[in-house]
């Protein structure tokens, strides 16, 4: 068994590919994302003035919070911006003066705060509370510090089983499968085998993607290495696990491809990998609950910024083993060996 | 017995293979062989039949592994993973069994030692196919099944394999083999079984098998003007020293006891009868001809 994971694990670094696929491509993702949802402090909104008199005077009073940019615009031009979302708000000077915005926009919605606030004090409006604004972007509460522990759990999910997958489907085409029936190999030590590098993997996979976090965007752990690495390890067999189930019957690449899109898509949509499932029906967040990937994002996100402890976890670690063992014994049942 | 769907892919045959001896299951493509030899290493359960080998039947589990320790199996169309090298294969294979050879061992058995560092995938046909043999020898088989070892194969790397199975033999090991090369059969094997459509239709040592034929010279002819006419194929038969006529789409072949009388009696007859010859060739009786004989059918075309 030791020596069909070697060759298992020797099989995959030697294919530049596959080692891109796996390690390389959840860092580019994880870069590129948070990129582009860094953290800038609070914007700026972009507003409208429409032409009429007073215009100039109220754009200047508008521009001098630190908070707009306020800018005069013909009527035509303004109901364009306004409409491709270029502005936030279109004010129109005169008595009374009218905020033209679209409400359902949160963007617009601030900026019609932010101009009346603005507006209402320079004439002369006095504020009765003194208020202090202490901002936090202490890290834990950024996109980043959402998305990492996401990507890993889909990478988990993704090398579990594209791994175990497509290695056990070709050596079923080449009659590999068949010709070690021919020996006196026993056939859970095959299966085994994969789960085993699997696990060597699991290793280079979490050390690349939480140092990479945390060397980049200060994405810390604040949970134990032992409660997340312990995670991971039921992550990662339990993946195996789905892979096995996914590969067991498969006679050609094309058709586990095609398995494997349908188990991963549903997954990496509604698993709450780049956002939040909250934001689902709630009619459906039980059933997106009991999917293997939510569980786990979730106790790896409890670890990662909320510091849970292992005991905590019960529920969702339940969820990710339960998944990994039935299709494992499942995947045993079925496996079509030749 | 087995069928595959409505196919009966073999219909029942009974062979024994006695310690020690080279058989070997001869046929064209499509006859059964590879089924019956993967029924024999319990890779394919048999609808119906009984199969005893080294006095033990197939069963799961413990019995079933340990009667697979003993055997060495090399199949047909297993290609080894790509990536991984010569000796890392065998390492690997090596690690299935209680008790094998060493990997520089069976590197030499098959003379594959400069090759021990080079990925499978860069092997040539007759290497990769000496790596799937080594792959079977490394358990220290005492029943050694090849099923088409040599097919494919450049006469250099055929020759290098017969050596290999040769010196398996030398140490007292048993084979059983299939192919479709009948002069391989007769090199290789001290007893053979001819199948076709699923069923033996001839059995015995390879020379038993051509004497079978009454006669130990074949002659092949072929006449300019196409097809040779009826009542010449009459006197043929007559003729002295043949013992038997075929005529096919490619010309007449006479099976002759004494070559010497009879190919002096055929060029007179042709040259009486103002007949040209297009082709004339003679050749030793082979199994070849065995299975023309018994089907009607060349070996190779089928």
């Amino acid at each position: 068994m030791y020596q069909l994971a070697v060759s298992r694990m020797r099989e995959f670094y030697r294919e530049p590919e596959a080692v891109f696929w796996v390690f390389g491509f959840p860092i580019v993702l994880a870069f590129a994302l948070g990129l582009a949802f860094r953290n800038t402090g609070p914007g700026k909104l972009q507003v409208g003035v429409a032409g009429g008199p007073g215009d100039s005077a109220l754009a200047a009073t508008l521009d001098s919070s630190p908070r707009l940019i306020a800018t005069v615009l013909d009527t035509a031009t303004a109901r364009l911006r306004l409409r491709t979302g270029r502005i936030a708000l279109l004010v129109i000077p005169g008595d009374p003066v009218v905020y033209r915005y679209d409400s359902t926009r949160t963007e617009s919605g601030l900026a019609r705060l932010q101009v009346d606030d603005v507006l209402q004090r320079s004439r002369g409006r006095k504020d009765l509370v003194t208020v202090h604004d202490d901002r936090a972007v202490a890290p834990g509460s950024r996109y980043i510090d959402f998305l990492i522990p996401g990507l890993l759990g889909m990478n988990l999910l993704g090398s579990g089983i594209w791994g175990v997958g497509f290695s056990v489907v070709q050596a079923r085409q080449r009659k590999l499968l068949k010709r070690y029936m021919a020996t006196p190999m026993r056939r859970s030590h095959y299966l085994l085998s994969f789960i085993l590098s699997r696990l060597v993997f699991l290793i280079v996979e979490v050390i690349a993607l939480v140092g990479f976090g945390w060397l980049l965007f200060g994405v810390a752990v604040r949970g134990s290495f032992a409660t997340l690495a312990g995670i991971t390890i039921v992550g990662s067999f339990s993946f195996a696990g789905l892979g096995l189930l996914v590969a067991s019957r498969a006679k050609t690449i094309e058709g586990v491809s095609g398995l494997m899109n349908l188990v991963m898509l549903p997954m990496w949509i509604l698993s709450g990998t780049f956002f939040s499932y909250s934001r689902f029906p709630d009619a459906m967040i039980p059933f997106v609950k009991a999917l293997p990937l939510t569980a786990l994002n979730d106790a790896l996100r409890a670890v990662m910024i909320d510091g849970a402890a292992l005991a905590t976890l019960g529920t969702p670690l339940a969820v990710v083993v339960a998944w990994g063992a039935v299709s494992f014994v499942i995947a045993l049942k079925i496996f079509r060996w030749r | 017995m087995k069928r595959f769907g409505d196919v009966v892919a073999v219909a029942g045959l009974d062979l024994t293979v006695s310690a020690g001896e080279c058989f070997g299951l001869l046929g064209p493509n499509g006859a059964g062989k590879t089924t019956t030899i993967e029924i024999l290493e319990g890779l394919t359960p048999p609808d119906s039949g009984d199969v005893e080998i080294l006095g033990m039947r197939w069963q799961d589990g413990a019995p079933g592994r340990a009667l697979r320790e003993r055997l060495g199996i090399q199949l047909q169309e297993t290609q080894l993973a790509d990536k991984l090298t010569v000796s890392e294969v065998l390492g690997l294979f090596r690690s299935f069994y209680r008790q094998s050879h060493t990997v520089e061992e069976v590197l030499a058995l098959v003379e594959l030692e400069e090759k021990r560092k080079a990925r499978v995938v860069t092997l040539s046909g007759g290497q990769k196919q000496r790596l799937a043999v080594a792959c079977a020898l490394v358990s220290k088989p005492e029943l050694l099944f090849l099923d088409e070892p040599t097919t494919g194969l450049d006469p250099q790397s055929r020759r290098q394999l017969w050596e290999i199975i040769r010196r398996f033999r030398a140490d007292g090991g048993t084979v059983l083999l299939t192919t479709h090369y009948m002069e391989e059969a007769e090199r290789l094997c001290d007893r053979v079984a001819i199948m076709d459509h699923g069923k033996i239709i001839a059995q015995g040592t390879p020379k038993e098998l051509i004497a079978s034929l009454g006669a130990d010279h074949v002659v092949d002819f072929a006449l300019t003007e196409g097809r040779i006419a009826k009542d010449l194929v009459e006197i043929l038969r007559q003729m002295g020293g043949v013992s038997a006529v075929r005529t096919g789409p490619d010309g007449v072949s006479l099976t002759v006891v004494e070559l010497h009388r009879a190919l002096p009696a055929l060029l007179a007859l042709l040259k009486e009868r103002g007949v040209e010859l297009s082709l004339l060739t003679t050749h030793h009786a082979s199994l070849d001809d065995v299975f023309v004989a018994l089907t009607g059918r060349q070996l190779r075309d089928t």
